[in-house]
């Protein structure tokens, strides 16, 4: 095993209430790829967050070329050889490619005048040898992705990288730009770097990779040779869990069609010629990849994201939901994924997080508000959705997820809604808490509610769903019945428009 | 209310040492502002007993009236986030006007000398749409170019000065100050119609009373209100949650004009010579009383009687101040002091601590 240039060994890394990482190793050869696989939430990110610094393990070790090292932060990884290509680039766009490349170490003349002669002629021998051709001096907003992303990598090796890490780096690139960022890493690899890849397809990493490493639900699954691995062997390892959650049974029934999605189209995300039904009564599960469109969709749909094409019928109606009044007044609520930062209102009470959308139920004489009215309403809240809270005036935000949830699922039960959008309503939520959910979702569509639900949890949609719409690259790339549909299935859809 | 004091006590004593220690520690901490005010304000007492001598309490009334509509209205930019920095430009330039419109007729230096006499109301009425109607023009500007309210009413402010200049240049005035008031005008704000025993109270704190008690109902109990402080707690959760941001945010610029124009009718009056100077850096005190009375930057925080304490809170320092015969430019660094140690204590409630 002298080959081994990074070795991993037992992570552990808990956060409240979840075991993010269990007791993971992760091995890198020199000059070679090792891809690491697995579904959103599985624990890659935690585990190259761990190397890196950025999270604090619990307990294990990490060693490079055989020496035991602890890296602080990205800096301190990055000195000693380990460089990561993030999906989502930070850079200073308004600086030029220079600027970036040597940022916190510029050469320099004396101890305090930068030297831009000497950083020019650095950069373009790095680029040189990466066959890259553009002038060092242009600004970095004016450059496409895929060369942004070139400069990430002429960071590392700049650093004379030992291994670097590629977190989604085809992501955003078309096919001959996929075709040249493989050359670079076959060069890079050749010159004997270990090169980590992470990546939700499957024909790029059975393309690129030499090793495939899986992990599942923050533990290490498998690792093996990707020479004769199959597609499908990947995807059984990825998601071959049994199902630990338990979901409410159903007594919904999903009757005629009542909302109905023509060919939207968004002006300003990827969301493209989106069609879809859904039943009185039902529950769709919306599945994809992050990133796929789903949230788009819903936003979409709501009336807070621009539409550019598409029509809306509700009961054989056409409808415009132009913006979120007038979706709430069309019988529309929208749980939002991000709870902090878009749905609860973290300073002020319970009372005032719940009765927020329905204040026009309350107005009385003159304007005002009916104290009373509104005290009771916040009381049904509470008591129909158990909502755990010491009283009404509490401020909202010293509540627990769960609880701050059911707060903005009241909040939208209180408008009396028939289409019922819910983004993630689950996540971050501990598990009693998110069978109480489910429970009330249920609950909802047998009343004759509609639900469209967004999960990335694979179990929960099969669960909870009556149909599940599966979205890729913004489109819809398949629709199955929660009955017959597996988790195979899913993934195999929503990997058809990458 | 009884019970609930004595259940906090009870869980007070259930504490161990070092807790109680800790929960002593925090109150001394959280309210050392009001301790402070009452030391100095005991202190001042001794020193100089008329300081709480009925004339004196009359006057730090008087002189918190007069600072308070302005305060409100600021208040409410807060609580959206923003800020006002065209505040005390709107009360002067609604304090010339008003008090060129109501100069006595036989005034020799007249802004206007062939205008006839206006009812007071009427006037009134004018100033206040005037100051709406430029509020509304911020909250436009605000809300319509996302523009932050620090950018937009730093700009406006400075329009707002070129404009009152001009103004003062009108007719015969030459670009004095505007004095020689209409009586009616000065005993309907500086007249008296009852007394703390012998020291009469002016009419305008009467005013300011019922319009606080309006802004009270209107932040409390009106679908404006609880829409502004959602606004202010997390306008994307508004959005979502089917709050019109946009028209609430030029709601709340609107209302915070009328009332910067309720403060200039009264300046005008009460301090009877009106120039381009009127006004100037009222909305630092009215910025200042309000983060002292707790209406936090933060966003969507803030209570009526907060601002009505803040506002109070700095007239007696100012007033107890210059009892003890403090310079003038002592008292601003103390000022300066104050809204810091105010505002260190108010964010210690937000902080994440990690």
């Amino acid at each position: 095993m002298s080959n081994v240039i990074l070795e991993m060994k037992n992570i552990n890394k808990e956060f409240p209430g979840v075991k993010a990482l269990d007791n993971v190793s992760f091995n890198v050869k020199k000059g070679s790829v090792h891809a690491l696989m697995g579904e959103n939430g599985a624990g890659k990110s935690t585990l190259m967050k761990c190397l890196f610094g950025m999270y604090k393990r619990d307990s294990g070790q990490i060693f490079l070329d055989g020496k035991e090292v602890e890296f602080k932060n990205a800096k301190d990884a990055l000195e000693a050889g380990v460089a990561m290509v993030h999906q989502e680039l930070n850079q200073a766009l308004q600086r030029n490619i220079m600027d970036n490349l040597w940022l916190g170490r510029y050469p320099k003349v004396g101890k305090l005048i930068t030297s831009e002669k000497q950083m020019y002629k650095d950069t373009q021998a790095i680029f040189e040898k990466l066959h890259v051709k553009v002038d060092p001096k242009r600004i970095m907003s004016t450059m496409p992705v895929s060369q942004r992303q070139m400069v990430e990598i002429a960071k590392a090796v700049s650093y004379d990288s030992k291994i670097i890490v590629f977190d989604e780096p085809t992501s955003s690139l078309t096919d001959q730009e996929v075709e040249h960022l493989f050359e670079i890493i076959n060069m890079l690899k050749e010159q004997g770097c270990g090169i980590v890849y992470i990546s939700h397809k499957m024909d790029e990493i059975l393309k690129i990779s030499d090793e495939v490493t899986i992990m599942r639900d923050g533990q290490w699954v498998a690792t093996k040779d990707a020479k004769g691995l199959e597609m499908s062997e990947i995807i059984k390892l990825m998601v071959g869990r049994e199902l630990r959650n338990l979901y409410p049974p159903k007594n919904n029934e999903p009757g005629e069609v009542v909302l109905k999605i023509d060919q939207m189209t968004a002006m300003y995300s990827h969301l493209q010629g989106v069609s879809m039904e859904v039943r009185r009564g039902e529950i769709v599960g919306l599945a994809g990849l992050d990133g796929s469109g789903r949230t788009e969709l819903l936003e979409n749909l709501f009336g807070i994201a621009t539409r550019k094409s598409g029509d809306i019928y509700l009961d054989g109606k056409k409808i415009q939901n132009k913006n979120s009044v007038d979706s709430i007044r069309n019988g529309f609520a929208l749980l939002t994924e991000e709870r902090r930062s878009t749905g609860i209102f973290g300073v002020r009470s319970i009372r005032e997080n719940t009765i927020i959308s329905n204040l026009k139920k309350y107005k009385r004489i003159a304007g005002l508000l009916d104290n009373i009215q509104m005290k009771k309403d916040t009381d049904w809240a509470i008591k129909s959705m158990s909502i755990k809270t010491p009283n009404q005036d509490t401020q909202i935000r010293s509540l627990s997820g769960g609880n701050q949830q059911k707060v903005i699922l009241g909040r939208w039960l209180l408008t009396e809604p028939e289409v019922l959008l819910l983004d993630e309503p689950t996540r971050g939520i501990d598990v009693g808490a998110k069978y109480e959910i489910y429970q009330l979702i249920i609950d909802l569509a047998a009343k004759g509610k509609s639900v469209i639900m967004v999960s990335s949890e694979m179990p929960e949609l099969l669960g909870v769903c009556d149909r599940i719409v599966i979205m890729s690259n913004g489109r819809v790339a398949g629709e199955l019945s929660a009955e017959e549909a597996n988790q195979e299935q899913i993934m195999s859809y929503a990997a058809k428009y990458l | 209310m009884s019970l609930k004091v004595k259940s906090k006590i009870e869980g007070i004593k259930a504490m161990d040492k070092a807790d109680q220690r800790k929960w002593f520690k925090e109150l001394l901490i959280n309210n050392s502002l009001f301790i402070f005010i009452i030391i100095a304000v005991v202190f001042i007492q001794i020193q100089r007993p008329e300081f709480l001598g009925k004339e004196s309490i009359v006057n730090i009334i008087s002189l918190s009236a007069a600072a308070m509509p302005l305060a409100l209205g600021i208040a409410g930019a807060i609580i959206l986030t923003g800020t006002d920095l065209s505040a005390g430009r709107i009360v002067g330039l609604t304090a010339c006007v008003a008090a060129s419109l109501l100069q006595m007729s036989d005034y020799a230096n007249k802004m206007f000398p062939n205008l006839p006499e206006i009812p007071v109301l009427v006037v009134f009425v004018g100033v206040v749409l005037m100051g709406a109607f430029i509020g509304g023009l911020n909250g436009t500007f605000i809300a319509k170019l996302n523009l932050h309210p620090f950018i937009v009413t730093l700009a406006t402010q400075l329009m707002l000065y070129g404009i009152i200049l001009m103004y003062l240049m009108n007719g015969n005035n030459n670009g004095q100050a505007i004095s020689g008031l209409d009586e009616k005008y000065t005993n309907l704000i500086k007249g008296s119609l009852f007394s703390v025993g012998s020291t009469p109270v002016p009419n305008f704190v009467l005013f300011v009373i019922v319009l606080t008690i309006v802004m009270w109902v209107v932040w409390n109990k009106t679908e404006f209100g609880k829409n502004m402080f959602a606004v202010g707690a997390n306008a994307e959760a508004a959005n979502v949650s089917g709050v019109n941001v946009g028209r609430t945010i030029i709601k709340v610029f609107l209302l915070a004009g009328a009332l910067y124009a309720v403060s200039g009718f009264i300046e005008a009056a009460r301090i009877g010579s009106n120039s381009a100077n009127t006004g100037f850096n009222y909305e630092m005190d009215g910025i200042a009383a309000c983060v002292i009375g707790g209406v936090s930057f933060v966003g969507g925080i803030g209570k009526i009687s907060g601002v009505i304490m803040g506002v109070v809170l700095l007239k007696l320092i100012f007033v107890g101040l210059s009892f003890l015969s403090v310079s003038v430019n002592m008292i601003y660094i103390i000022k300066g002091l104050i809204i810091l140690v105010a505002c260190a204590i108010d964010m210690r409630k937000y902080l994440v601590r990690k």
